[in-house]
This record gives C-alpha cells, structure tokens and sequence, in this order.
C-alpha cells in the first residue's frame, strides 16, 4: 500500500515537473492546446455535416452517434492523458536513455508515464469533456442509476483498452527501435473510426472487435444498452471484462524489457 | 534554375530510401481507407438518394486520397526547415547563393512526391482490384484522366507554396508548433480531406469551393472520380492557377520580409 502511495506521489510530482516546463512558452502552448481541440472538432464538424444530409445511419440517429462519438473520445483522452508517454518511447530507447530508467529504484513503467506529458493534450481532454457533456445532454436518454454506471464502466473500459494499445505500441518499440506506424490505426484509428456505433462497419469487423481487440466490449454493446436496444444486463458489465486486455499488453511489455539491448551512447 | 531541379533531385532520391517506413504506412493508408469506405457505405445503405456521388466514385476518391496522402497531407511538414529556424542553422542556408524560397519549395515538392511514388503504386495495385463498388473506378475519359494529372501537379503545388507561409511564420513565432496545427487542421477539413466536399450542404460548399484549401486535394480527386460537370473543372482550375500564384507570391514577400530581421539563435 506504502509503494502504491509512494508512487502516486512520484507520478504527481513528474507531472508538475512537465507542466511548469511547459508553461515557460505559453503562448505555444496555448495556440497547440486550440490547436488540438481543432483536429477533434474537425471530427465533429464531419459527424454534423453528413447528418445534415442523411437523417440516420443504419437505425442510429445524429443524437446517438453523437453519444457515441463523446464517449469513445472521452475514454481515449483519458487513456491518452494518462499513458500516452508511451508515444515518444521508440526515441528513448534509440537513444539509449531506457538505461537511466532501469538502474532507477523505481517501476519501469511509471518512469516512462512521467517522462513525457504534453501538455497539448489538455486540448484533446477539453474537446472531450465539451463533447462529452454536449453528447450526453442531446443523447436524449433516461438516466437511470444502471446506465450512468454503465457509462462508468465504459470510460474504465475504454481507458484500459487504449491504455494498453499504447502499451504495446512501446513494447514493439524494444525490437524494432522504430515506433510502428501501423499501430495507429489500432489506436488514433479507433478513435477516429470509433465515432459510429461499430455495428454499422458489418459483420466481420464486429467479429474482429469481439474476439481480437475488444473495442466492441467497450463501445458497440454497452452503446446498445444505454440506447435501450439490449436489455440484458450482461452488456452492462461488459466493459469492465475489456480489462482482460491489459494482462496480454503488460505481458508483452514486460517480454519487451527482458530482451532490451541497449543502444545509442 | 538548375540549382533547384539539383535541390529536387537530391531530396528525392534521399525519400526514396525510407522504404521500410513506406512499407509500413502502405499497410496504415490501405487500413484507413477500407474503414472509410466502410463508414460511408453504411450511409449509402441507409439512404443512396441522399448520397451526392456514386459508391463506386466514392471509392475512387478515397483509395486516391489514401494512395496520394504524400502530396496533400498539409501535417507532412519538413520539420528540418521548423528545426533550422528554431536552432539557428539557418545561417547555412542563407549562406548559399540560392533563393530561400525557390530551394524550400523545390525541396518539399521532392520530399512529398518521393513519398508518393513509393506508396501510390501498390495501394492503387491493390485498390484497382477489389470488388465492384468498392474498387478504383477508372475516369470517363483520357481528357479527365489528363486532367487528373495536371491538377494533381497544381494541387501539390498548392499545398506546397501553404505550407510555405506556415514556414515563413515560424520565422515570426520562433516556435512553430501552434500556428502549425492551427493551419493544418483548417487544411484538413476545408479541402475536403475529412468528408469530400459535395457531401457538405450546397450553400457552405459554395463559399468553401472559392477558397484556396478547395483548390488542393479536392479538385484533381473529383475529376478523376467524375464528380465535376466540365463547366466546374474549368472553373476549378482557373482557381487553382490563380491560388497558387497568389500565395506564391504572398509567400516571396513574407520571406524576404523575414529574411531582413532573421534572428539567428544558438551558436
């Protein structure tokens, strides 16, 4: 319990660190943070001009992929405040600064986390937070105590999920010294493509998001539930199962470590 | 003028090496195409009389825009150019007996179509393919596939000589970041990059096909995909011509204006 406190408080005090850093180029960091927000409006904005001309999608309407959208973006900011140090990991480990991490008395993981907070991201959390609230407002559903846990459950979900791409994004990194580009389409891809509800993509995706990622667990089912088009309680709890996600993703990372070689000078 | 075509010729035998990471952005672009695909054919499943362009030249346009990402994606900035302003090697440059602007252009021109060339081939392979309303179309005609080409030229010229102001504003900021993203998200959505412009409701669509970010990836996708009557394709390209010269030009004067009080930082 001692070490968990001790490394929240480390966590903390790397992120007051980053974030006085930033704070010495405000105005940068001010036109980035709008910036961000912008690239997540641009989605936004595509949402809301294709429903100006189609009045549904399948049988969703512009309200509830409006939900949709919100909630996926605000399980991937999340994920993306949290651990997205894990982006800038394939420059660490070319340049050989894993080395100064490992012989540090602390987890491994928790260093990479702290090491790099941009701040640009605030952006992304203040879009989500806006669409989240916008989303939730327009989604036009009854609020039960049931629903707002699912909601919960979905942005623990969700979190993990991402938190775990981003995870295995770094792992890779250890044995191809290269971030891999591909893994974007698992993680800003998702994000992205995440903004319709997933059934609409057909059938074998579905499948795909089932068994192989479980994206389905955190957005399609839970989604049906809130819109009242599954009942059962099974669909409610679903996200919370995605959490099986982060066993194989700290797995691999930790495979990762073990056949670290170092490099750089 | 030599010493550019030299300029070009360097970089784009130099992007012609990184093929490895071409490899892996073929694998990325073909990925997010086949999604959006996917995306606008569950509307067209929905409701194909509100669809403006036919599936099949909606296909066209996004394995083109996936296949020619390199010329058009505004984020692919040269981020050496961002660098030597920001660090002050700089200097080096403004050494050489060339025109700072004709050797960033020519360089950026090379370092995009390099990219192209190494990705367009096999996504458009794969692409020409597949089935029916899923594949790439070919164009009515050898004219509009001409057509095509040329406008595809005008386009990156466009969004190279854009690109430009954004450098040349880095020279004011000293760091670059937030005017960057700023302008390359305003890129993305008004040229049609996020949703093809015609699926926008007329009366913005009118106003944003006059504007200059209308005049990059937009007006070569729609000719080859057949979405433009000839009226609009003259029009469009007039437009083009007429952009491309302004902001070249809008682009000299913010260089030698910057040239004047450069700042040289670090030693």
């Amino acid at each position: 319990m001692k070490r968990i406190g001790c490394s929240i408080k480390l966590y903390c005090r790397y992120i007051s660190i980053n974030l006085r850093s930033m704070m010495q180029y405000k105005t940068s960091f001010f036109l980035s943070m709008t910036g961000q927000f912008l690239v997540s409006f641009n989605v936004f904005l595509g949402i809301f001009f294709m429903f100006q001309r189609f009045s549904q999608v399948e049988d969703f309407t512009y309200r509830q992929v409006l939900l949709c959208y919100s909630l996926v973006l605000m399980e991937f900011s999340l994920a993306e405040m949290f651990a997205r140090g894990f982006d800038a990991f394939s420059g660490m480990v070319r340049r050989g600064e894993f080395d100064r991490i490992l012989v540090r008395p602390q987890g491994e993981i928790l260093q990479v986390l702290g090491s790099k907070f941009e701040l640009t991201r605030i952006g992304r959390m203040f879009q989500a937070v806006v669409m989240f609230v916008y989303g939730i407002g327009e989604s036009g559903v009854t609020w039960t105590f049931s629903k707002i846990l699912t909601v919960i459950f979905m942005l623990i979900g969700g979190m993990a999920v991402f938190s775990g791409l981003f995870l295995i994004y770094a792992a890779f990194c250890f044995f191809t010294l290269e971030g891999l580009e591909f893994m974007n389409v698992l993680t800003d891809g998702a994000r992205e493509f995440g903004k319709y509800p997933l059934g609409v993509y057909g059938e074998k995706l579905l499948l795909f998001t089932i068994f192989v990622i479980p994206y389905a667990w955190i957005q399609y089912y839970p989604l049906l539930y809130l819109l009242d088009k599954r009942q059962s309680v099974f669909y409610m709890v679903l996200p919370l199962g995605a959490l099986w996600f982060l066993i194989p993703a700290f797995l691999f990372w930790k495979f990762g470590v073990r056949h670290y070689q170092s490099s750089g000078s | 003028m030599k010493k550019y075509l030299s300029f070009f010729r360097l970089r784009f035998s130099m992007g012609l090496q990184y093929r490895a990471a071409a490899l892996a952005g073929i694998v990325t672009q073909f990925f997010w195409g086949f999604m959006e695909i996917m995306a606008f054919r569950a509307f067209y499943q929905t409701d194909p009389s509100a669809f403006p362009m036919t599936m099949a030249g909606l296909s066209s346009y996004v394995w083109l825009q996936q296949a020619f990402l390199a010329l058009f994606a505004a984020w692919m900035m040269d981020n050496e150019i961002f660098d030597s302003i920001v660090n002050g090697d700089i200097a080096y440059e403004l050494c050489r007996p060339v025109n700072l602007y004709g050797m960033w252009f020519s360089r950026n021109v090379a370092n995009r179509m390099a990219r192209a060339v190494l990705r367009c081939f096999p996504i458009l392979a794969v692409a020409l393919f597949l089935p029916s309303p899923y594949k790439i179309t070919m164009p009515k005609s050898t004219v509009h596939f001409f057509l095509f080409l040329i406008t595809l030229l005008l386009g990156l010229a466009m969004t190279v000589s854009f690109c430009m102001l954004v450098y040349m504003t880095a020279f004011f900021t000293i760091s670059p970041q937030g005017l960057r993203i700023l302008f390359t998200s305003a890129v993305e959505f008004f040229s049609g990059a996020i949703i093809p412009l015609p699926f926008l409701p007329d009366k913005i669509r009118q106003i944003m096909e006059l504007l200059p970010f209308a005049a990059m990836q937009n007006v070569p996708l729609r000719i080859f995909c057949g979405a433009m009557s000839t009226e609009e394709m003259k029009k469009a390209i007039g437009l083009q011509v007429f952009w491309f010269v302004t902001i070249t030009i809008a682009g000299n004067f913010l260089c030698r204006l910057a040239q004047r009080r450069v700042v040289v930082q670090g030693g």
